[in-house]
């Protein structure tokens, strides 16, 4: 019987892994990325992670379920979230 | 390129109130016959309407004077695209005018018409081919018009490089002054100091008719929201050809689907209409109607995140043609406003006309259907 | 169309602020609702944090009543009456892509502060965070575990964010504080005043011994391919690099003055900062409009608490409640004053990026790009700084320390909300 605490299926970039619960799609795609920390590109094309974990900076934008641009840092995983990485 | 005191003290050949898009093309274009020209701007270059419209540069068929200007300046803007620096953004991503039904699309094939005649590229294009080239838009449409020569642009940066090209050829700027009156032979500047001009050019966009006493313009406030980017959206100008007859209408109130797709991938999405409102903040309720009116159009449009909102007014004349050329009895005093939703793409062939008239030479289009006097002329008939 | 929410009051901001306002406000017997756009109440400070004071305060308030709503950014505000008899004060948040209309008699703006980044050579670089921010992303579930973390800045929050990576595995390679070692002892020596404060202070650093803690040192640049590497750190004379897998990188806090703005609460300069000012209510120059905590002039938790209760007590006219935490009120503003007095920007910190450096992350302008504009509206326009999603929160701060622009021009959209959220007014 699941419950609230069990850790969380999601996709990233089409590949599955497995978070704890209440874990931020941001922290995710972090936990699951070994190491490689860029969720998207800048305009003029630079690597870039999450900045001020609190939904005012907007460089953790990423897809999630086919929805665009959506703050990474504000989203906790659910089972069978999709997220796509590299967004503008 | 600011202009020093001593330099205001001289007399220019001519001062250009307004520093947006129209002003800085007249100034690029006079400067560029020699005229010692002052442009005076009172708050930043390009940020007054020049800022808050679409950016887009199209041809129109509401009328043959209409058209003729249209295609003048964008064919200007075409020469001058090698030379505009890449900020400007400018892409020739083509207009789809857009038919909801049976009746729309007679419309659409009248505007081919018209454009074939005057060999202007246009493509009636059926709901397929529609849809191949814009698979967001909602089924059902009837089909549309293709007019692949127009292009968007980000007009704040083209109008700072017309500015520097004016001031290239040795025209000079004057920012955050404002002019409080023309008079004949100068202007007088709010903090008090009078600039000599042997001819003045009111270029002041919604403020002309202040300026200048009796101008016919009247303020048409629009709403415009700009989304985050998505660059595979849409990569034409979409407009709805249910838009003319807004346009033309003079209904209090009225919005038409238009979305453009920026160089940098965000989505500007307008249009409203509005008379006779005097505050420049958002209306909510305006706002809904127009982004209802988008959703319509493209459904997508609804799950995309919209990063600002804002309205602004576009000068409007009753013929809906931009005045340019000599006030009516005042031989110093030229006119380059009202240019309501074109100014953007007629502001270059506002300048090239101008200089003509100011400098006596042959215009490239016949330049009666602008003149101040066909507003008095009427009166007289009267 | 959304819904509608009709309460007596409504708190923005589910921070220490807002919690204690919607405490004492639904105390005292009135139907509260509490806005936050983040997923759980605590805002910053309390991010995620389930025991303590956090969990009390939370706990007091919804056996109060106060019904919260999360997840809900609000992204418009109006102050205008749209009903002669009962003036309403009206927010609109976005909650799960909808539109929701929030109505009240009183509205209590709680809204917090955010970091200041000043821009720096290599700052854009992934595994760089605001100082609270790593702090925030950690509780995210970032893993920092076994990371060699260089934390640099200013303020109490530096010990703060150290001594939860400690606790949490990470490794804090060092400390470097901007602010002189004779502020901060000065600072330390009025703690008395405080014996709670004082307590925290000696118990942060207990347990960051053996970690190398610089003053008067600040970034000189960040080097790293794919992510930071190391950061060159220096204290105006000498320079030296420290090799560090993330960066933690704050200089203090700026007020969220967007929806004061917006509703016209009139704003004034205190301590060198642009706050809302509020009377001894912490009533703003809008009727029915009160503010607490951050927005009024940073001060940090104890503050906030002791504001939001006021405020709260204020909103519902407990006047002879809201006294009685006056004499709390003015002790904790005379610690916030301290502590600005000791950790304020020196001047070598007026730039620290070069030509090249990125001032604005959405749109990557450049310094040399912004500072050859006349304003920051000139900026905006011919550079498109401050254009972007963020909404200039993290450039228009850094590009007023630098240069001196203020940022103005408050609308909504407050947040970037949906199209659908807009068309459905």
């Amino acid at each position: 019987m699941k419950s609230a605490s069990d850790p969380v299926s999601v996709e990233i970039n089409k590949t599955s892994g497995v978070v704890p619960a209440g874990t931020t799609v941001a922290a995710a795609i972090m936990l699951l990325s070994n190491g490689l920390p860029r969720l998207r590109e800048s305009i003029t094309g630079t690597p870039r992670g999450a900045l001020c974990g609190m939904g005012t900076c907007h460089e953790c934008r990423v897809t999630i379920d086919e929805v665009a641009q959506r703050r990474s840092c504000l989203v906790e995983c659910r089972p069978g979230m999709r997220i796509q990485t590299d967004g503008l | 390129m600011l202009a020093s005191r001593e330099q205001l003290a001289d007399t220019w050949d001519c001062v250009i109130v307004g520093g947006g898009i129209v002003g800085t093309a007249c100034a690029r274009r006079l400067a560029g016959l020699g005229d010692r020209c002052l442009i005076i701007e009172p708050r930043s270059i390009g940020g007054g309407a020049t800022a808050a419209g679409m950016g887009h540069v199209v041809v129109m068929d509401d009328s043959q004077a209409q058209f003729v200007l249209t295609k003048l300046s964008r064919d200007l803007w075409d020469e001058l695209s090698r030379a505009i620096p890449a900020s400007v953004g400018m892409r020739h991503r083509g207009t789809l005018w857009i038919a909801s039904d049976r009746e729309e699309m007679d419309g659409a094939e009248a505007k081919e018409k018209f454009y074939r005649q005057r060999n202007v590229v246009a493509e009636i294009l059926s709901p397929g081919e529609l849809y191949r080239r814009e698979p967001n838009l909602r089924p059902g449409l009837a089909g549309a018009l293709l007019v692949p020569g127009d292009s968007v642009v980000y007009p704040p940066v083209m109008a700072r490089w017309l500015l520097d090209e004016a001031c290239q050829r040795g025209a000079r700027l004057l920012t955050h002054a404002a002019v409080s009156a023309i008079n004949t032979g100068h202007v007088v500047l709010t903090d008090g100091t009078t600039v000599r001009a042997r001819r003045i050019v009111n270029a002041a966009g919604m403020h002309a008719a202040i300026l200048t006493p009796g101008l016919p313009i009247r303020a048409r406030k629009g709403h415009l929201a700009i989304t985050d980017r998505y660059p595979s959206f849409c990569g034409h100008q979409l407009v709805e050809l249910g838009y003319l007859k807004n346009a033309h209408s003079h209904d209090r109130e009225s919005v038409a689907f238009n979305v453009q797709p920026r160089e940098t991938g965000q989505l500007l999405i307008g249009s409203s209409r509005q008379y006779d409102t005097e505050g420049p903040e958002v209306e909510p309720r305006i706002l809904a109607r127009m982004l209802g009116r988008a959703i319509e159009f493209m459904p997508g449009v609804a799950s995309l995140s919209t990063i600002r909102v804002w309205a602004g007014f576009r000068a409007a004349t009753p013929d809906s043609l931009p005045i340019i050329g000599p006030h009516e009895s005042n031989e110093n005093l030229f006119l380059a406003c009202g240019h309501e939703g074109l100014g953007i793409t007629t502001s270059l062939g506002t300048a090239e006309v101008l200089a003509a008239m100011m400098h006596g030479t042959t215009p490239p289009i016949p330049c009666e259907p602008y003149l101040h006097s066909r507003f008095t002329r009427r009166v007289e008939h009267a | 169309m959304g819904s509608e929410h009709t309460h007596d009051v409504v708190v923005v901001g589910a921070g220490p602020a807002g919690i204690a306002a919607a405490c004492a406000a639904a105390e005292s017997g009135a139907r509260v609702a509490v806005l936050d756009e983040n997923l759980a109440p605590g805002g910053q400070i309390w991010r995620r944090t389930t025991h303590g004071p956090a969990a009390e305060w939370l706990a007091r308030a919804r056996s109060a009543g106060a019904e919260f709503f999360c997840g809900a950014a609000v992204y418009s505000a109006s102050a205008a009456p749209t009903d002669l008899l009962s003036p309403r004060i009206e927010l609109r948040a976005e909650i799960n892509d909808t539109s929701r209309r929030f109505s009240a008699g009183r509205v209590i703006l709680a809204v917090g502060a955010r970091e200041l980044f000043l821009p720096f050579p290599g700052w854009t670089l992934p595994n760089i965070f605001g100082v609270g921010g790593l702090q925030a992303l950690a509780k995210g579930g970032m893993p920092i575990a076994d990371r060699n973390i260089l934390i640099v800045g200013t303020g109490p929050l530096l010990l703060a964010v150290a001594e939860y990576v400690h606790t949490h595995g990470g490794r804090v390679v060092g400390i470097a504080e901007q602010a002189p070692a004779a502020a901060m002892r000065r600072f330390a020596a009025g703690l008395w005043r405080h014996p709670s404060k004082l307590a925290q202070g000696l118990k942060l650093k207990a347990a960051l011994t053996g970690v190398p803690h610089w003053n008067n040192t600040w970034p000189v640049e960040a080097c790293g391919d794919s992510a930071v590497r190391r950061v060159r750190l220096t204290d105006g004379s000498r320079s030296w690099w420290v090799r560090c897998d993330m960066l933690a990188c704050g200089f203090g806090l700026v007020p969220n003055l967007q929806l004061p703005a917006l509703l016209g609460c009139r704003t004034h300069e205190h301590r060198g900062q642009r706050v809302v000012a509020v009377d001894e209510h912490q009533q703003s120059s809008v009727a029915n409009i009160f503010c607490a905590g951050e927005p009024a002039g940073i001060g940090g938790v104890d503050v906030a608490l002791v504001e939001g209760l006021i405020a709260g007590y204020c909103a519902v006219n407990n006047r002879s409640a809201a006294v009685s935490h006056f004499a709390r009120r003015d002790s904790e503003r005379g610690f916030a004053a301290r502590l600005h007095a000791a950790f304020q920007l020196r001047p070598e910190l007026r730039v620290l990026a070069d030509e090249s450096t990125i001032v604005c992350r959405c749109e990557d302008v450049t310094m040399r790009a912004i500072a050859g504009c006349d304003s920051w509206r000139d900026a905006k326009l011919q550079t498109r700084c401050g254009m972007g999603p963020c909404q200039g929160r993290i450039c228009g701060p850094a590009i007023e320390h630098m240069l001196g622009w203020p940022a103005h021009d408050i609308r909504p959209p407050l947040q970037p909300v949906t199209i659908g959220t807009l068309a459905a007014q």
